[in-house]
């Protein structure tokens, strides 16, 4: 059936079942592949995007649960505050290696900072342990983190 | 297994190698007459990577291209997947043919044996940390052709003495600097310029080096943070399809029964192809493949490999390695000094498979037609995948067009082509594009695994506690064998042995042996870090055991046995130095230590743990001290000493694949277990600065770490770890 989704500020109609993850609607549909699929099971975050600012596994979002609620991938959290301050956190220290769970990784810490501008370690932890980086970026993740965060 | 094998034309290829080409013989004339470019991807002046075959009108080698709008492309022979490679690369490259690295885009280099071969592995493969070891010169020799060459188009224009012009960040200027070219204005004149040998470039002093051995930013860094980077998963092409696959849960079984019916029902299913090792659903989109391939309700025929278990796996090589095996190494008679060794000490040590468990899931898309056939993939093996796909399609070589991508974690197991045979057998149903994605549970349950491992020790000690007998047999899976025959001789796996064979100490009277066991119904193969994760885990446990015997220091007993060799020595102490060893710890807490030299280069390691009551391992932290000799990039070095450190933790900590029926027990990342941020020990880096010869880096710290930390739990514990992952439930205290 048919979908209107509001994906970056601008609205997409789809036609698929109501149950096919907000994922495979991104990427397939859409051709918006910058949000990665990783496990298919929100076991590792690389597919995290936001619904009405809040951060979700859109491998396990169907697109029926959507509705008019407002979609922002990594496409366009450069647009927000904290989106932006990450992004170039994330170029200054150099966090990426394959790159492919970073999308994931900086959705979530956009979350992080919005809700928690000035994050401590445990609040890192907490954001962020849902997001696998097989390359081991962490350490450069957190750094990248307190560093946008001016903490 | 057949299709997997090595079958490339070694010896036919080489025949034009890649210095003829330098030297301007044979292909240069078709690179150079190739024309200019006008395509608007030339305009662009920010770092990107070029997905397509990119051409210039100034192509002195396989490596370079400039237009005339001033653009510069390099073609990088090795392939990104994280390690830094084009960065590093590019900075090779670009130091020699001065020019900034935000100039430049990089290409992925097609496959070409003639050209890009890595001449460390003898194939253009990435992998075994050896992209910088073998391009450290090449790639210099053809920045300096190139910038040879543009001087000279410069100097004739002005009609002076080229060695009166200089070149900087991509423009010639006359020996006042009153009159300059940039790079894009002389690029026609230069390609018409005859190419000077390689050889007799003149290469840069490396005190003369502004760009080597600087904390250049990464070329792909922009396009990782904002969603823009492509991996081969991100192919989207007009008319694709694409497919969820199922594979035989057990190596060799066939699709028993297939709800076709079923799957067709799912609203954007395609087309259902059963290719009996494998079904695959074919759909307008992921999603709706996915649930096809639920609907469908496969059942399998298991075949031969229905019983196969880790427990039989485990028991063959204890009993295989009870022979003896093919002789890796023999010096001095240990069997004569142990029997009359002062002290002995024996040991079995076992590793477990592995999985890679890249981020980015296994995946392919081909396009099958009646005379060409295109693959998208990212793939550290491009011209073992064109080989196998041509021998697959009865098509020759040149019409199989690999599109290399790049790679979201390859960690060796992107050097197979399983994945991309796969997708070719289920394109040759399916008319037009198939993009073929494995789930994660596929991806870890039909992965190729670093062999299971079991490893016999035994050595005497003196009246001293000085080793003077040491013997080592290896039994375990042969990778080299079915990739690399070649390397494959009398027996003897070159990689098995690796750090194994070759200790850093002084071994008067060593014996190293290997037994080949090959386990029924599991595919094995590279693992980053390769023979030396097994063996150096084994070795610098053992050592630590020989210490204990001895009752001496672990720091210092090594120090004792490295005399001879400085390079060991001095990171040894410069990672004991700085993790302050010696200095006291609380109760349950522990330091170990490690050494290794492998890939060219010496690294040591100290790790600081705590042990829970519980068993429970927290690593606090890793000091690694690294000499790698001449380096390009330390920003990247230290990246991949976190990140290789916590590949080898994670393995040490959480990984084991193991086979029950014939099935892979674990399928998704809560069986088989990340390290997560909240588990990460600091991880520091210190890395000697030398002239030495450059050494490997990638998967230096991956090997090493396990037994520092296992050195550490018995430092903590007083219980000594002979196999992995670690196991908590040992660690209990009993108190």
């Amino acid at each position: 059936m048919a979908f209107t989704l509001k994906i970056n500020g601008s609205a997409h109609e789809v036609d698929v079942d109501g149950d096919i993850p907000l994922l495979w609607v991104l990427r397939d549909v859409l051709g918006m592949t910058g949000t990665k699929f990783g496990c298919g099971q929100a076991l590792c975050g690389a597919c995290t995007v936001h619904v009405d600012g809040k951060p979700v596994r859109s491998c396990q979002t169907s697109v029926d649960s959507v509705g008019d609620s407002a979609v922002t991938t990594i496409e366009a959290i450069g647009q927000a505050p904290q989106g932006a301050a990450l992004q170039k956190a994330w170029l200054e220290l150099e966090v990426v290696q394959c790159g492919y769970c970073q999308s994931g990784q900086i959705m979530s810490a956009a979350a992080l900072l919005k809700d928690t501008p000035k994050p401590t370690d445990d609040d890192i932890d907490a954001a962020m342990s849902g997001n696998v980086c097989r390359c081991g970026t962490y350490q450069r993740i957190r750094a990248a983190i307190k560093h946008a965060a001016g903490v | 297994m057949d299709g997997l094998f090595l079958r490339e034309q070694i010896a036919e290829e080489t025949a034009m190698s890649r210095r003829a080409f330098l030297q301007g013989a044979g292909l240069l004339l078709g690179f150079a007459l190739t024309g200019a470019s006008t395509e608007s991807v030339f305009a662009t002046t920010a770092s990107q990577v070029v997905e397509n075959e990119v051409t210039g009108t100034f192509a002195p080698n396989g490596f370079i291209r400039i237009n005339p709008t001033g653009a510069v492309t390099l073609v990088i022979p090795m392939i990104e997947m994280g390690q830094g490679v084009y960065t590093s690369l590019s900075m090779l490259l670009a130091e020699e043919l001065e020019v900034k690295l935000d100039q430049i885009q990089v290409q992925h280099a097609p496959p070409n044996h003639a050209l890009y071969v890595n001449s460390i592995i003898g194939i253009q493969n990435t992998g075994g940390s050896a992209s910088v070891r073998a391009f450290w010169t090449p790639l210099r020799q053809a920045g300096a052709v190139g910038r040879n060459l543009l001087i000279a188009a410069a100097a004739k224009r002005w009609n002076v003495d080229p060695a009166t012009c200089r070149a900087k960040n991509g423009v010639v200027f006359d020996a006042l600097d009153s009159k300059h070219l940039s790079y894009g204005e002389l690029a026609e004149a230069a390609a018409k310029l005859p190419v000077p040998p390689a050889a007799n470039v003149k290469l840069k002093d490396p005190k003369d080096f502004t760009l080597i051995g600087t904390r250049a930013k990464r070329v792909d860094s922009p396009i990782k943070v904002d969603g823009r980077a492509l991996y081969g998963i991100d192919t989207r092409l007009p008319g694709m399809k694409v497919a969820a696959v199922a594979i035989s849960p057990v190596l060799g079984g066939k699709a028993k029964t297939v709800d076709e019916k079923a799957a067709l029902t799912v609203k954007g299913v395609r087309q259902v192809v059963n290719i009996d090792e494998a079904v695959a659903v074919v759909a307008d989109h992921a999603g709706a493949a996915k649930k096809g391939l639920e609907a469908a309700a496969i059942t399998w025929n298991d075949g031969a490999n229905g019983k196969v278990s880790s427990a039989d796996i485990v028991k063959q090589l204890e009993e295989e390695s009870k022979k003896a095996g093919v002789v890796a190494r023999n010096g001095g008679d240990a069997g004569r000094a142990l029997a009359e060794a002062a002290q002995r000490v024996d040991a079995i040590y076992q590793v477990p498979f592995l999985a890679h468990a890249a981020m980015e899931p296994m995946n392919c898309t081909v396009h099958l037609q009646k005379d060409r056939c295109d693959v998208w993939i990212g793939t550290q093996a491009p011209t073992i995948t064109q080989s196998l796909v041509a021998e697959l399609t009865g098509l020759p070589k040149d019409a199989i067009k690999i599109h290399n991508h790049l790679i979201g974690g390859g960690f060796g197991r992107r050097l197979e082509a399983d994945g991309t045979v796969l997708a070719v057998k289920i394109a040759e149903h399916v008319d037009g594009p198939v993009k073929v994605i494995w789930s994660r549970e596929e991806d870890i349950q039909h992965d190729m695994y670093r062999p299971y491992y079991l490893d016999r020790l035994s050595a005497g000690l003196d009246a001293a506690g000085k080793p003077v007998a040491w013997t080592h047999r290896i039994a375990g899976s042969s990778v080299m064998a079915r990739y690399y025959p070649p390397y494959f001789k009398d027996g003897l796996d070159p990689d098995a042995v690796e750090a194994a064979a070759e200790p850093p100490y002084a071994l008067p009277n060593i014996h190293v042996d290997f037994v080949r066991v090959e386990p029924p119904g599991v595919r094995t193969s590279w693992w980053r870090g390769v023979g030396p994760t097994h063996n150096v885990f084994v070795v610098e446990s053992f050592m630590d055991e020989l210490a204990h015997a001895a009752k001496q220091d672990p720091v210092a007993y090594r120090k004792g046995l490295l005399r001879h060799n400085p390079r060991a020595l001095a990171v040894l102490s410069l990672a004991a130095e700085k993790a302050g060893w010696g200095s006291p710890l609380p109760a349950r807490h522990g330091r170990g230590i490690s050494v290794q030299f492998a890939y060219g280069s010496y690294a040591s390691q100290v790790a600081e743990v705590e042990v829970a009551a519980d068993g429970s391992v927290k690593v606090k932290r890793v000091v690694c001290a690294i000499d790698c000799g001449m380096y390009v990039n330390p920003d990247t070095i230290e990246a991949q000493v976190q990140g290789g450190t916590l590949f080898g933790l994670t393995a040490a900590l959480h990984g084991a694949i193991t086979f029950k029926d014939g099935r892979v027990e674990q399928s998704n990342f809560d069986s088989y277990l990340p390290m997560r941020i909240d588990e990460v020990p600091v991880v520091e880096t210190h890395l000697i600065k030398n002239a030495e010869a450059p050494g490997g880096v990638g998967e230096t710290p991956t090997a090493i770490v396990s037994a520092a930390v296992t050195n550490a739990i018995f430092a903590a514990t007083g219980k000594r770890l002979r196999s992995l992952p670690i196991d908590t439930n040992s660690l209990k205290s009993s108190s």
